[in-house]
């Protein structure tokens, strides 16, 4: 209602309340709106009427309030924003309606409202039951939503590597295990004097220090390797139950296939959301303000502190976003020898990038090869033996150490907008890190694909790896086990000193340090990172998901002590939307670069003759093909229909032809966005036309009549004068009330 | 928590679950902190109303901004000041609750934001509104020329009629908009 006496205000002219602008009709409608659409119409008005008591034109009485009843009936009560009382009126006026019902419809609302009732206190049941809710409530009210979103998603990784773990344990393992108690008998892959069937036994004999238990259990070598931890371990062909033949071999191949679907499908179904939101966000950038000072505050921040730190932050945010719209404003300014000379810089600084990550890479390479070729020779030191072990490790941590380092001061020469400076670092570490597994992982296939001599007898490097998945499964197991020592060592000789140093010391040197930040973006790396060594390693180590699992579990209780204790929050925040798409699509990365080597050596590596499930065939996935060959005529013809190319060429033209359909629509609700948006500042602007050229009647025609009653004023008396001119026609117009427009 | 349960009738229990956003627990939690702020031998009436100052000592609101006006958005006093009764407490917790739906909390957003309570937010509003979000003292606050640009930018983003000031439907547009402010326009005991 102000809007429309702000408008009035802007003209100068005209009394201060005018009627006449009530009766516009889309005043009108937003009264309207605000009555139906759940808008408290009794508090609003009792709030009004404390400013506006005097004015003529608010809302006009009960008539009005009469009328959205029937719309807001298909709503549930409390989706209105009314007071109880209100509310519980509301109610009781239903419950009277209701009794007109005939029985069938009252029993059928009786059973649909405690249904409802039902399925909400089985979901409070179940929300209950949720891990770690007590602790995420405290670290929201502590940190806000944006390192919260970061503890979420830790809480989803430990939700899906658990049910990895089960899908593993029930389909692979367990099988196994309860076959002697079931009178299953179980048929293994024996040694039949095949020189490729030959398996050294890897389990030390005769004395054995205790050191050596300790590098066993870090490496998973020596007694661990022969356990239902690695690969090589699964050597059984069938499991024959009483009724049933149990395929391992089958169900070990379609596990692996199921588990990278099931987070594929997980993935994208939890990213849906914020990738639908980060749409809506891209296409309308100029939202960034109303965003930062309408949904600024995390109203869940409970911390006196932590209320200044996000005030603080806000209003850096503010200042910087300010900042940044001056310095487009320059960017757009610049000349064109400027640009070059940017252009020069940004190209010669990504050679440079480029060129730092391939020698992070050839180094990688080189340590793994020397430290494949170390483990081959006899154990000497025990210390020196270890760090052998951990060398690709140790290489790859530290890489990931040093180089984002190096990009954060590389990006500041090239001259980008704050906010995409941030997104591309994050970006080069995510390949970084990333890559450097994939690195790992080429370089240990080069060297178990290549023989001393021209050809391997037994399709890969026997002589080296007799069982070359379970050496697979044991450098991802390191990787595991040293990525969980250098979080926890990180936390302990890194972070916790240097929250100590700054407290606790008064010199310069530790003030200007500060405080530990706690960098959302490098802590989602981190775990991302881990995750996919899971993803890879679960084929070559089944119970990796296990120990990722339990890693992960720790690693919750790590991240948040660290928080609490030891940082403060980032100066710069992160939003919890844009962050929870950003951890997904980084999780969806990191899965696409896990299926790769998973495929490639399920599919096209030989696998070993010596150990395993697989023993029998040359590559893993023979076994799919060979069972539904087994399988009835009726299925295996559908499933051959389904694999055929006739079927895999319509479907892709179906698929294709569905997407163009989807972009086609997409394009045209946007133009048809575009034209409703041009159309209201249209109409907006014609309102205020309208209402210019009102007034400026209303104000000639209120002269001419004062003008016309004075001309009589001969024959009138001085007051009578005064009424006359209230009576004037443009007053009678005025003061109508709001005629049946709201009555609708 | 027994013998809070048993001061709230069983009925009265279900109508509450009925008419808010609240589950049961929840419902009995916000029972038994608002009846901390009571003393003892009041208790027993519901309608029973709590001085704003009350209120606000809950660490739930204390170092929220905008706690006064939570406390007077939600009040139903005749006097306004801000007290609340505990059918409000409950009013107020719904709304801020993980399951209140959009239009509810962006309404009720709405009216914290509109500080002069009548009806559209303008440029004081805004102004305000700013002030809250970053801080009351001087050295926090934006200078008069950073606030002029920022209003600016918020009334082009948001005010689609172009009046120079937000109202209830344009800001509603906007916070659907918004994806954090679900998120966190979130009050949980």
């Amino acid at each position: 209602m102000d809007s429309v006496d702000s408008v009035f205000y802007t003209d100068r002219i005209g009394p201060s309340s005018n009627p006449l602008l009530d009766q516009l009709p889309s005043y009108q409608s937003l009264l309207y709106r605000r009555k139906s659409s759940a808008t408290g119409s009794g508090t609003k008005r009792r709030g009004s009427s404390r400013t506006h008591s005097t004015s003529s034109w608010k809302w006009k009485g009960d008539r009005v309030e009469e009328t959205p009843k029937t719309v807001s009936l298909e709503r549930t009560v409390r989706e209105l924003a009314k007071t109880m009382e209100e509310k519980r009126r509301d109610n009781e006026q239903r419950m009277k309606q209701d009794q007109d019902l005939s029985s069938w419809k009252k029993w059928r609302q009786h059973a649909r409202r405690s249904l409802k009732r039902m399925k909400e206190d089985a979901v409070e049941l179940l929300s209950r039951l949720e891990l770690w809710r007590g602790d995420i409530h405290v670290i929201e009210g502590m940190f806000g939503t944006g390192i919260l979103s970061y503890f979420s998603f830790l809480r989803f990784l430990v939700l899906l590597n658990f049910i990895i773990f089960l899908l593993m344990f029930g389909f692979v393992i367990l099988p196994i295990v309860i076959a002697p108690h079931f009178s299953g008998n179980t048929t293994f892959n024996l040694y039949d004097g095949n020189e490729c069937r030959y398996y050294p036994s890897t389990s030390r004999r005769g004395l054995v220090v205790f050191h050596q238990y300790i590098t066993d259990v870090l490496s998973g070598t020596g007694f661990l390797e022969e356990t239902y931890l690695f690969y090589g371990y699964y050597k059984v062909e069938a499991i024959h139950y009483p009724r049933i033949t149990y395929n391992l071999p089958l169900a070990y191949v379609l596990v692996t296939v199921t588990y990278l679907f099931l987070s594929l499908i997980w993935i994208v179904k939890r990213s849906a959301a914020g990738f639908k939101r980060s749409l809506v966000q891209d296409e309308d950038r100029f939202q960034s303000f109303c965003n930062k000072i309408f949904a600024g505050w995390d109203f869940c921040i409970t911390n006196e502190t932590a209320a200044r730190l996000k005030s603080s932050s806000l209003l850096y945010e503010l200042k910087t976003d300010l900042e940044e719209e001056r310095i487009k404003q320059k960017i757009a300014d610049r000349t064109r020898k400027e640009k070059c000379r940017i252009y020069v810089l940004r190209l010669v600084l990504n050679l440079f990038v480029v060129a730092v990550l391939a020698a992070c890479f050839y180094s990688i390479y080189r340590a793994t090869v020397y430290s494949q070729k170390s483990q081959m020779n006899p154990p000497a030191n025990f210390i020196l033996d270890l760090i052998y072990e951990y060398l690709p490790s140790i290489v790859i941590t530290l890489a990931n150490f040093i180089t984002p380092l190096m990009f954060t001061l590389i990006i500041q020469f090239e001259d980008y907008s704050p906010a995409f400076e941030i997104r591309f670092t994050l970006m080069r570490c995510v390949f970084m890190r990333l890559a450097s597994i994939g690195v790992l992982l080429c370089s240990l296939w080069s060297q178990i694909t290549s023989c001393s001599g021209s050809t391997c007898p037994c399709g890969y490097n026997h002589k080296l790896y007799p069982c070359w998945e379970s050496r697979v499964g044991q450098e991802m197991y390191k990787l595991m086990i040293f990525d969980f020592i250098i979080i926890g060592a990180v936390t302990i000789f890194v972070e916790f000193p240097r929250k100590l140093i700054v407290t606790y010391c008064d010199c310069g040197l530790a003030k200007w340090w500060g405080q530990q930040e706690f960098a959302i973006p490098q802590n989602v790396l981190e775990i991302v990172y881990g995750q996919t060594i899971c993803w890879i390693g679960t084929f070559y180590c089944p119970l990796l998901p296990a120990i990722s699992t339990i890693k992960y579990f720790i690693v919750f209780y790590i991240k948040k002590m660290t928080l609490v204790k030891n940082c403060r929050p980032a100066t710069r925040p992160f939003r919890a939307s844009s962050s929870n798409f950003f951890f997904l699509v980084v999780l969806l990365i990191g899965l696409a670069l896990a299926c790769a080597p998973v495929i490639v050596s399920i599919a096209q590596i030989s696998c070993s003759q010596a150990c395993g499930p697989f023993v029998n065939y040359t590559t893993s996935w023979e076994v799919v093909p060979l069972s539904v060959s087994q399988l009835p005529d009726g299925l295996r013809t559908f499933l051959f229909a389904l694999s055929s190319e006739a079927f895999a060429v319509s479907f892709f033209v179906i698929t294709c032809l569905a997407m163009f359909y989807v972009i086609a629509l997409a394009g045209a609700h946007k133009r048809v966005v575009n034209q409703l948006r041009e159309q209201l500042e249209m109409e907006g602007r014609d309102k205020r036309f309208l209402i210019q050229k009102l007034c400026q009647a209303q104000v000639t025609c209120a002269i001419s009549t004062a003008a016309a009653a004075q001309s009589h004023s001969v024959r009138e008396s001085q007051d009578h004068r005064g009424s006359q001119n209230y009576d004037n026609p443009g007053g009678v117009f005025l003061v109508q009330p709001p005629v049946s427009a709201t009555h609708v | 928590m027994g013998t809070t349960a048993s001061q709230l009738p069983k009925d009265l229990l279900s109508e509450y679950q009925e008419l808010t956003f609240l589950t049961k627990q929840e419902i009995l939690l916000a029972h038994k902190r608002f009846s901390e702020l009571v003393a003892k031998e009041e208790r027993s009436s519901n309608s029973l109303r709590v001085p704003m100052e009350k209120i606000l000592t809950m660490p739930e609101l204390k170092s929220n901004p905008f706690r006064k006006r939570i406390c007077h958005v939600f009040s139903t006093s005749d006097m306004k000041d801000g007290s609340l009764t505990f059918e409000d407490f409950l009013d107020l917790l719904s709304a801020f609750s993980d399951s209140a739906t959009l239009e509810i909390k962006s309404h009720y957003a709405f009216r914290i934001f509109d500080f002069d309570d009548d009806g559209t937010l303008d440029c004081r509003d805004l102004e305000n509104l700013v002030n809250c979000l970053t801080g009351e003292t001087d050295d926090t606050r934006l200078t008069p020329e950073e606030m002029r640009q920022l209003i600016n930018n918020i009334l082009e983003e948001s005010d689609i009629d172009k009046d120079g000031t937000v109202n209830l439907s344009e800001f509603q547009h906007v916070i659907s908009r918004s994806p954090d402010f679900v998120s966190s326009f979130k009050i949980v005991l």
